[in-house]
């Protein structure tokens, strides 16, 4: 251990929803995102599924608001090492659309795309089980525009650069291709509990 | 995107494209191994920029070199292995074999600029990672059209430092905001490439005011927009980003080409 010296942190009381080299963002919530925020409105908005499924389909705002409804009420983790506890998210899971796509058995890894262009990468295994959302919004307001409104890919279990803001598609691959930050040196996978920040983590 | 099966083969798989407008690339390969190791920096010298902000120097022996624009990981540890880690830019150019700077704004109530800003002195360690991100660096290939604000202006000092140290002459343009004179980073540093823009407090003569569509648009057209035109990198806080990017796609700076650092 290489301890700094003078340095002794913050008073830190345990908590064990904080995964390793987190702190506690409190009220704030950074906004971080390496692209210009898009003028999207509901109108412009479109999602679509597709690559390995029996049927590729894109859904526009009001047939993806007319999924039945899902909320995450949980914590976020973001690889800068800020979490965020008891977040409300509003939205559909996942699955609701998984389930009319229906995905390929030759389908294990996806990449999602945002309507700027940017891209992710996730094994299939973490977007399905009620673990992944579109969510349009945030403690009962529609999700603001620097936080990937009017919809966004929420994963929170990954590190958050996994959950594509402005989501535009799904793409399902037999195999991984890694995605923006990905290629730019970040972990495949973003395991925050495993401190999987970097590539090589 | 079909892949053809002919009995026994497959064709090669072509990567996915999203068919959206594809967001700025990466402009250069990270080093994944240099970003997976932490190493050991020892402090050797404190630089006062600012009331608020001051350069941290830091002798790294394995530092594998950086692009101007790239940051790092910092990792500070207490007695009881509590650590605390946060990104830094690289204000130093890359020709500083083995040395690397850093500049940091003291945060109010900051853990780790607390820390730099009241206690650390010369031979100090703490750890490093990287450098990150290929994102953000610019290789001193393209003209470049630079906006920061506050200690946003850390990576594009870098990359000033850089095309004077190489006597670049591909074009370089900084636009850099701070509340007074007395706040501006780097202040005895800027030349000819520079414009300040002060926006609370200025000396005699010297306008004061928010960076607006006048400071940007004369860079984007006529004779200051260079052939082929500019890539954008912005750096502030997530206020400033949103405000100085809005402003570059409305004088006509398209999307795919501002880079946007936001410090938080
Ligand atoms: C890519 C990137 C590059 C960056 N480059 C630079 C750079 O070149 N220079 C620079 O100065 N900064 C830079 N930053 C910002 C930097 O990473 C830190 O966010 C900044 O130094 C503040 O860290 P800190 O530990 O001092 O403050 P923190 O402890 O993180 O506190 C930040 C704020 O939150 C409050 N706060 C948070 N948690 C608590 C708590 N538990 N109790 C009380 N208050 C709390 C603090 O009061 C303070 O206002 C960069 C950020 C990024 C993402």
């Amino acid at each position: 251990m290489n301890v700094t010296r003078g340095f002794a942190g913050r008073p830190r009381v345990h908590n064990p929803g904080l995964p390793p080299g987190q702190y506690d963002a409190g009220d704030d919530w950074p906004v971080l995102s390496a692209e210009v925020t898009p003028d999207l409105t509901p109108a412009d908005w479109a999602f679509r599924i597709d690559g390995l499924v029996a049927e590729p389909r894109t859904w526009d705002w009001d047939g993806a608001r007319a999924l039945p409804g899902s909320v995450y009420e949980g914590d976020i983790h973001c690889v800068t090492s800020w979490s965020k506890f008891g977040v409300r998210f509003g939205g559909v899971s996942l699955d609701a659309f998984l389930e009319v796509v229906r995905p390929e058995a030759s389908a294990t890894h996806a990449v999602a795309y945002s309507h700027t262009g940017y891209t992710t990468n996730l094994p299939l295994g973490d977007l399905t089980g009620g673990r992944a959302w579109i969510a349009w919004e945030y403690d009962g307001k529609p999700l603001a525009a620097e936080h990937g409104g009017p919809a966004r890919l929420l994963v929170p279990h990954l590190y958050f650069w996994k959950s594509a803001k402005w989501i535009a598609g799904i793409h399902l691959l037999d195999h991984d291709e890694p995605g923006f930050w990905e290629q730019n040196g970040y972990h495949s996978r973003g395991n925050p509990w495993e401190e999987q920040r970097y590539s090589g983590d | 995107m079909t892949d053809t099966t002919v009995t026994g083969f497959s064709a090669p798989r072509s990567p996915f494209s999203p068919p959206t407008r594809f967001a700025v690339p990466g402009r250069i390969a990270v080093s994944n191994r240099a970003a997976a190791v932490w190493q050991t920096a020892t402090l050797s010298e404190i630089r006062r920029e600012t009331p608020h902000a001051a350069t941290f120097r830091f002798a790294v022996p394995g530092w594998a070199g950086h692009l101007p624009g790239q940051h790092l990981m910092l990792r500070v540890t207490a007695h009881d292995g509590y650590t605390a880690q946060r990104h830094y830019s690289l204000a130093s150019a890359p020709d500083d074999t083995g040395h690397i700077e850093l500049t940091l704004d003291h945060v109010e109530g900051g853990e780790v600029s607390g820390w730099f800003h009241t206690e650390a002195r010369p031979g100090d360690q703490v750890e490093v990672r990287g450098p990150l991100s290929g994102f953000f660096a610019w290789p001193g290939d393209r003209p470049a059209l630079l906006i920061g604000a506050g200690s946003g202006v850390v990576p594009l000092m870098s990359m000033v430092r850089h095309h004077r140290a190489r006597g670049l002459d591909v074009p370089l343009r900084l636009l850099v905001s701070a509340r007074g004179p007395e706040e501006l980073i780097y202040a005895g540093e800027y030349g000819d490439e520079t414009t300040a823009v002060f926006t609370r407090r200025a000396s005699e003569g010297v306008p004061v005011g928010r960076l607006s569509a006048a400071h940007v648009a004369p860079l984007l057209t006529g004779a200051g927009r260079p052939p082929g035109g500019w890539e954008a990198y912005v750096c502030g806080s997530n206020g400033f980003a949103e405000h100085a990017s809005r402003l570059l796609v409305e004088a006509g700076q398209p999307v795919d080409r501002v880079r946007i650092e936001r410090f938080g």
